[in-house]
């Protein structure tokens, strides 16, 4: 695996930054930013690839964790998130942060908007039974 | 006529914004109205501080009382209160399996702290109960107890403990960091005193895990007491480490169904459980980052307020002293009026258990301060979260109010002609 190129290190850390702007909470979204840049800062002289590489890893992690946490803040958005659409849009999705223009497609990253449960975000395995039910539709 | 017409449309379309009032009593402290835009209900970082606006909730300066949930923290959780809820004490199926394999590594996750190969750690919910409440009901039940004094630095008198060992003494219990004055006692020359006299050593390390080093083997600690929500951690869970070599042995509090070894019967609540273990993990990892910026904020609070205001004490050692803990007290200014006034920052004067009594504090008193001072102390808690532009906000409504509070006050106005307050003879009707 080749190690990450210094684009893909800064494509990380400003979509890190990007994310951690929409906790609505003031102290976990400080906290967030200052986090970030005070670790990458920490970290930039880091000259092996092996530990780039780890270092990469962990702050992919982290970049999930706050895309769902900030999903979990406010609890209306729990409701809507970004979803690539197979097929055709979905019905009746709801845009809750005021003042975007379009209430169908997401300010940040175009995508239609769509109705989604916390459980989507931490999803799991099928049970044995959702395979069974395939050969029948 | 069309630009009239144009305006009322327009009016329907506009959310009402902050919304009317919200009728229902919120014991004070207002709501903002849930269809706000989210927006930070704190100044923002690049202006100053304005007056607090109706619907703003305060900032939280009270860490010591409890703490926010770490965003990793719920994140780790969460899972186990949605798809994986087997119990993990099931012995026969995968939903226990994978509950109990995440409960054994959270286990793993709180020994981390103690690099040390003889983990024996129980999960337990532990309620928060002074230790002095537990001894006086062991002296109910017939044990003799000797409550050690502190110095004027709150830290206790190694002489003093080595005299007040006896032949039958059987456990020391020393808080390592005091929750109210932030004093951290003296805990590796206790631990090396105690395994000399073959006593057991007990630290109520729950204001203390996390935030410094603590190892049980050099510091040579048999019991530990671990609380979840003081580490950025879920409430309800805590956990108490017990030493296996040389073997401890404890009696169960709670019997029954013979869960974690017997010493502890109940389920284990797994999702809380991963939830410490996560939270212990993040301490790990952010403790030297959050040390040195809690010492600076700290700092800075301290010079600020000592700067623009006389006669403050701050109560405990200087030196040997958790940061993230202040306790002030202001001459001249009663704490309760002080807390009061500032509505818009989240403190306490004392701890959280004993903020419902009128007493003073019984720290303050065992660390001799005078009665009116430790009526008029104030403790600051900088957290994880804290922001500079946090502690700013409350030194400066800090020491606004306590300017007014002391223009307001006779005995300062005596203070300041040169009266010495303790020289008068106050009348009796």
């Amino acid at each position: 695996m080749a190690a990450s190129s210094r684009a893909q290190v800064l494509d990380l850390y400003r979509a890190m930054l990007r994310e951690s702007k929409r906790f609505s909470a003031y102290n976990y979204r400080t906290y967030a930013i200052r986090r970030i840049r005070d670790a990458f800062r920490e970290n930039k002289n880091v000259k092996d690839p092996v530990e780039i590489q780890t270092l990469v890893n962990k702050a992919r992690r982290d970049l999930g964790i706050i895309r769902r946490q900030c999903l979990n803040d406010h609890p209306k958005q729990l409701n809507s998130a970004c979803a690539a659409v197979e097929g055709e849009a979905a019905e009746a999705p709801l845009c809750l942060l005021p003042g975007t223009a379009h209430p169908l497609l997401c300010p940040d990253c175009g995508r239609t908007r769509v109705k989604v449960h916390i459980s989507h975000l931490y999803s799991t395995d099928k049970l044995v039974i959702e395979n069974q039910e395939k050969p029948r539709t | 006529m069309l630009l009239r017409a144009g305006w009322r449309r327009a009016a329907l379309f506009v959310t009402v914004a902050p919304g009317p009032r919200p009728t229902v009593p919120s014991r004070g402290l207002r709501l903002s109205v849930v269809d706000d835009a989210p927006q930070s209900a704190v100044p923002t970082d690049a202006a100053a501080a304005p007056e607090a606006e109706v619907g703003l909730r305060p900032l939280y300066m009270d860490v010591q009382a409890t703490t926010p949930l770490d965003p990793r923290v719920l994140d780790a959780m969460l899972p186990y209160l949605i798809n994986y809820y087997g119990n993990p004490h099931s012995r026969t199926h995968a939903y226990g399996w994978e509950s109990e394999a995440a409960m054994e590594h959270a286990r793993q996750g709180v020994a981390r702290f103690y690099k040390s190969r003889k983990k024996h750690v129980i999960t337990t919910q532990t309620e928060h109960k002074c230790v002095l409440d537990s001894c006086r009901s062991l002296e109910a039940e017939g044990f003799r107890v000797t409550y050690l004094p502190v110095q004027k630095s709150g830290i206790i008198e190694l002489k003093e403990l080595e005299a007040a060992i006896q032949p039958d003494t059987s456990l020391v219990s020393v808080m390592t960091v005091n929750n109210e004055i932030g004093v951290k006692q003296p805990i590796a020359e206790i631990g090396q005193i105690c395994s000399s006299r073959k006593v057991y050593f007990h630290t109520d390390a729950a204001q203390a895990v996390g935030k410094i080093p603590l190892d049980v083997n050099d510091m040579k600690i048999d019991l530990m007491s671990i609380s979840g929500h003081k580490i950025y951690g879920p409430k309800g869970v805590g956990a108490i480490y017990i030493r296996r070599r040389p073997r401890v042995r404890v009696e169960p509090l709670q019997s029954g169904g013979g869960q974690e070894r017997g010493m502890r019967s109940g389920t284990v609540p797994t999702p809380l459980v991963v939830g410490l273990g996560a939270a212990c993990e993040v301490a790990q990892q952010e403790m030297e980052y959050d040390h040195k910026r809690i010492s600076k904020l700290a700092d800075q609070l301290i010079q600020k307020i000592m700067k623009s205001l006389p006669n403050v004490v701050m109560n405990g050692d200087p030196e040997q002293h958790y940061p993230g803990c202040i306790n002030l007290s202001f001459a001249y200014v009663e704490g309760e009026s002080l807390l009061m006034a500032l509505k818009d920052v989240a403190l306490s004067s004392g701890s959280a258990c004993t903020s419902a009594s009128l007493e003073p504090s019984y720290v303050l008193r065992a660390i001799g301060t005078d009665e009116d001072l430790a009526h008029s102390s104030i403790r600051f808690g900088i957290g994880r979260f804290t922001t500079e532009e946090e502690v700013d906000y409350t030194v400066e409504k800090c020491v606004q109010h306590v300017k007014r509070l002391r223009e307001m006050s006779p005995l300062w106005e005596m203070v300041q002609d040169g009266i010495d307050l303790k020289s008068i003879k106050w009348t009796q009707h």
